[in-house]
């Protein structure tokens, strides 16, 4: 089958979709997206967070044909997806996707691809590194995605909150104590922003 | 008689220079940005053009002949390129193994545990390749399984190995013993007449998986020249090609290997996994061949954690010494021997913990069975060693009426005390400090769920968000743990790494570049690197090259041994560079100042300067037109193997020190237990990236608990079948099971070691297990003599 969605603001259109596929494989294998990670395929994990209409969703238990005409956010896009917010004063709705314009200009930005360098990145993102919350990093994409999400609606959160908001992202490398202080320093810094 | 090792002078601690971004800072991840923005390409994320995906059958029991394999129905399946059994092996080599080629590529004759590869499968989509899997008839005969100790060295057992030829066969009691190390010392009969306690106990260590996120993946592709270029997660590049090449019945240097992304290790990439079934597939079909398990397979598709049984006899004196050590470890290394030999050493010559006894007898032994197959995984035989002693400990504490962490510091092993193998423990042992800090440590407040008001916060309780008690029948326990860890490998291995290093001026700066075959793995190896070629070199950018076989061999990323190693290299080399780079210097600019000639030289802030900081030279004008490149193998001390009968030997080339506090508070009525803080102190030696060494205590500190409480691999003792091969049914710790975990960092150098450090990944694992424990039994007054706890353990419905 085909189907036509909308990935970090971009028109998509995958062909030759099977009945069985799930958005994660067509995120990774059809779009060149594999930033949303394969650690469970059963929505145990969270390593495969996107945003689905704005909510917070495990891609692997989506079926490919259930997106439809929807938006979705990856990690990928959580950059511009940010900034966009940002410029926009949030985004409470949970339905705030990136322009295709915008989209567009994310896409041409230049980086290194040996480190990333010049990649301009969401205020999350920047917490995940500088606290030292990445470790094998294969996490990371699904964690960023639902911390972000997370301050959306709740920017200054209590500790357990964060761990609530949290709990179906599995992390085996860093014993969580990093990604909390990330989350708490991305608040912190969203807090000082305003 | 084996020549003792010599000690050595202590390592230069640095050229002296300080620059910055070198070593001791908190620098960030050089892949932290690809890692946060969803670019870093992990081993299943390669993609190629008219890639085909692989698929591996496997064995649905655990032990039993193969009566025929059918594979037309798959090889007629649409979509499919090739379907491969043993027969299909190209060469004479159809086994591999860490140390003992035990383990069938393909599966010949009979299988020997639940999941072991039977067939493989290229097809052009995953899921073609799963169905046509599925359509391979393999009719089995089943055998009896054996399952623990009782069965595998039953007279009549049969042998899961016939015709072992292996360098243990010799000194084993039974061929289902893959190897057995005695360590024995003093006189332990004697010493009991002397013991006014003793305790005896008997514990249980469960199958702990390694649960890396990141599943086994990777993509071969076959190259013009008959050889094959694989992309790979792995912890030792090297240790892999040397067990791929001969199966494929290729030369090394035609299996080009370069390390992907690698989510996560901790021992369980320490054996092949997909890697040569990839190959196989791609040098048959002519097309590259991804293979990615999913969670189900990759619980089937790598070793775990030695599940053991451990008898454990004490002896103190009235006054609190310890008198004597009996113990027994029994290890079941399942079908295949992996790592099982080292696993054994390491249970047995670390078997009595950090602490001084003198009269030791122990016996750790590992078996041949059919339940899965057991190897590394981080704390490698002295975890489930560390979670009796310390059971053990508090035990006799409180008979002979001490304090617990009184008795533990007062037994305390220090520096010169001599281990159970008779060696001398030559660098700081702070083992009675490290638990003077965490027991210091201030302890969480109390019923901290009504902190934030009248109602209880679930969250803050046993059971959470479950709202099984408002803190009804909640009690809070406390419980403490100090374990003993050697670093590198062991017993006489040579464990080297290999690193090149480049200097030259690239856009008008001097920029070194770093290239090792070390795996990342998540550890933060790479950030290390950088560090050290800047305090060595002088320089602000560095370049790490990516890991490949293209540079000679860095060694396994495991034992805590890689920033100690590859490290070394790394400085090592980085030194002949600079040796190198003030040839130069003196060459081209020698004539201008009497300094090139008689004072000390270092690298610093790009520029050759004197120890009294006199600027010489700028590094881009020295290295103008040339560039100067090293490779060179660099090893620490040697060690020796323990004597077979005695287990006397320099078996270690470091100790790694860590002691945990555990506080929990346990719903005694449902048996729900929530760990409110882990704190943790550790002896680290020189934290070269204490943001980095504070992670890995976490992280190692959260893996013990998870198998205190939760982390089981559930196998059928009937059917030696995996029940629970999924993360709805084996459950780690998510954010709301991990507590607080509080890190004191001792900083004691080793002379032995490149700056003093000391392996750091481990030791964490060892005491978080017993300390949360300990701190059940001292919440319920229950004996609990099994890891992990339960909740029908603390209820009595078990």
């Amino acid at each position: 089958m085909r189907v036509n969605f909308t990935v970090n603001g971009r028109k998509q259109e995958a062909d030759d979709v099977w009945e069985g596929e799930s958005l994660l494989y067509v995120l990774r294998e059809r779009m060149g997206l594999p930033g949303s990670k394969n650690a469970c395929e059963q929505g145990e994990c969270g390593s495969c967070t996107v945003r689905l209409d704005g909510v917070p969703v495990c891609s692997c238990l989506v079926a490919a044909g259930q997106v439809e005409g929807r938006e979705v956010v990856t990690v990928e896009g959580l950059a511009d997806f940010a900034k966009q917010r940002a410029e926009h004063g949030g985004c409470a709705s949970g339905a705030c996707g990136t322009s295709l314009q915008d989209a567009q200009q994310w896409a041409a930005k230049g980086q290194d691809s040996q480190t990333g360098e010049g990649t301009e990145l969401a205020p999350i993102q920047q917490a995940f590194i500088d606290a030292g919350a990445v470790q094998c990093g294969f996490c990371t994409p699904g964690l960023l995605v639902a911390a972000d999400e997370m301050l959306e609606h709740n920017p200054n959160p209590t500790d357990a909150d964060i761990r609530e908001a949290l709990s179906g992202n599995l992390c085996r490398c860093t014993g969580y104590e990093k990604i909390m202080d990330a989350v708490r320093l991305a608040a912190a810094r969203q807090g000082e922003a305003v | 008689m084996p020549t003792k090792p010599t000690t050595g002078a202590p390592t230069k601690i640095t050229q002296g220079s300080q620059t910055k971004g070198g070593i001791g800072e908190s620098t960030l991840r050089p892949d932290g940005t690809l890692k946060v923005t969803g670019e870093f390409a992990y081993s299943s994320d390669m993609w190629h053009e008219d890639m085909l995906w692989g698929q591996i059958l496997r064995s649905t029991v655990a032990h039993a002949e193969i009566v025929s394999i059918d594979t037309v129905e798959a090889l007629k399946t649409p979509g499919v390129y090739a379907v491969m059994t043993y027969d299909d092996l190209p060469t004479e080599v159809k086994n591999y193994g860490l140390e003992i080629q035990d383990t069938p590529v393909l599966a010949h004759g009979k299988v020997r545990h639940h999941g072991e590869p039977v067939a493989i499968v290229a097809a052009d989509h995953p899921e073609t390749a799963r169905r046509a899997a599925a359509k391979i008839k393999v009719e089995y005969r089943e055998l009896p399984v054996i399952t623990d100790e009782a069965s595998a060295t039953a007279p009549d057992a049969i042998l899961i190995h016939e015709g072992r030829d292996d360098h243990h066969i010799g000194h084993v009691p039974h061929p289902n013993i893959v190897h057995r190390q005695p360590i024995i010392r003093g006189d332990v009969e004697e010493a009991a007449k002397k013991a006014d306690f003793v305790v005896k106990g008997e514990y249980t260590f469960g199958m702990q998986d390694q649960a890396f996120l990141g599943p086994e993946s990777g993509l071969a592709v076959p190259g013009e020249d008959g050889g094959v270029d694989l992309y790979i997660a792995t912890q030792w590049l090297h240790s892999d090609l040397k067990q791929i090449a001969p199966v494929l019945g290729l030369p090394e240097d035609k299996v080009r290997m370069t390390l992907s992304g690698v989510g996560g290790a901790f021992g369980g990439r320490e054996d092949l996994s997909m890697q040569i079934h990839a190959c196989l597939l791609a040098l048959r079909t002519g097309k590259p061949v991804k293979i990615v398990y999913n969670r189900f397979e990759s619980f089937f598709g790598h070793v775990h954690r030695h599940p053991a049984k451990l008898y454990y006899e004490h002896g103190a004196t009235k006054d609190g010494k310890l008198t004597h050590l009996k113990a027994r470890i029994v290890l079941d290394g399942g079908a295949y021997a992996s790592a099982s030999p080292a696993v054994v050493g390491n249970a047995s010559s670390l078997g009595a913990g950090p602490y001084v006894v003198d009269n030791v007898d122990i016996e750790a032994i590992a078996l041949y069975t059919n339940n899965p197959p057991c190897g590394a995984m981080r704390g490698f035989g002295a975890v489930q060693a560390c979670f009796a002693y310390e059971a053990q400990m508090d035990k006799l504490a409180d008979k002979v009426g001490m304090d617990r962490v009184a008795f533990r510091q007062l037994n305390a092993m220090e520096q010169g005390t001599i281990m159970p193998t008779g060696q001398a423990v030559d660098s700081p042992a702070p083992v009675a400090e490290l638990l003077r800090r965490v027991k210091a440590m201030p302890m969480p407040p109390e019923q901290q769920w009504l902190a934030a008001g009248e109602a209880a916060d679930v969250r803050q309780l046993p059971g959470g968000l479950s709202n099984t008690t408002h803190g009804e029948g909640v009690v809070r326990g406390v419980g403490y743990a100090v374990g003993i860890k050697n670093v590198g490998f062991s017993e006489g291995f040579d464990d080297y790494s290999t690193a090149r290093v480049r200097m030259e001026v690239v856009g008008g700066e001097p920029v070194a570049t770093v290239h090792t075959a070390m795996a990342e793995v998540g550890q933060g190896g790479v950030t290390v690197h950088a560090q050290i070629a800047r305090t060595e070199l002088g320089v602000t950018q560095v370049t790490i090259n990516p890991a490949d076989t293209q540079v000679g061999s860095a060694g396994s990323t495991s034992a805590s041994r890689q920033t100690y190693v590859t490290g070394g290299a790394v400085k090592n080399s980085c030194e002949l560079v600079r040796e190198k780079v003030l040839e130069l210097g003196r060459r081209k600019f020698g004539s201008y100042h009497p300094a090139w000639a008689t004072a000390e030289l270092l690298l610093e802030g790009g520029k050759v300067v004197t120890d009294g900081g006199e600027v010489l030279a700028d590094l881009v004008d020295v290295l103008e037109g040339e560039a100067v490149e090293i490779e060179a193998e660099w090893r620490h001390r040697p060690t020796e193997a323990f004597d077979l009968r005695t287990g006397q030997g320099f078996g270690h080339v470091q100790y790694t020190f860590a002691a945990h506090r555990a506080v929990v508070e346990v719903d005694t009525e449902l048996g729900l237990v929530k760990v409110i803080e882990l704190a943790c102190a550790q002896d680290v030696g020189k934290a070269l990236n204490p943001l980095s060494v504070i992670g890995q205590i976490q992280g190692g500190t959260t893996q013990g608990l998870g198998v205190a409480v939760m982390e089981e691999i559930i196998v059928d003792p009937k059917t030696a079948k995996v029940r629970n091969p999924s993360f709805t049914d084996y459950l780690i710790p998510t954010i709301l099971d991990t507590p607080t975990i509080p890190v004191d960092v001792l900083e004691l150098a080793d002379d032995h070691a490149p700056y003093g450090l000391r392996g750091i990944g481990e030791a964490p694992t060892l005491s978080s297990t017993p300390a949360v424990l300990a701190a059940i039994r001292n919440a319920t007054g229950l004996e609990l003599n099994r890891t992990p706890v339960r909740p029908e353990h603390l209820t009595g419905t078990a």
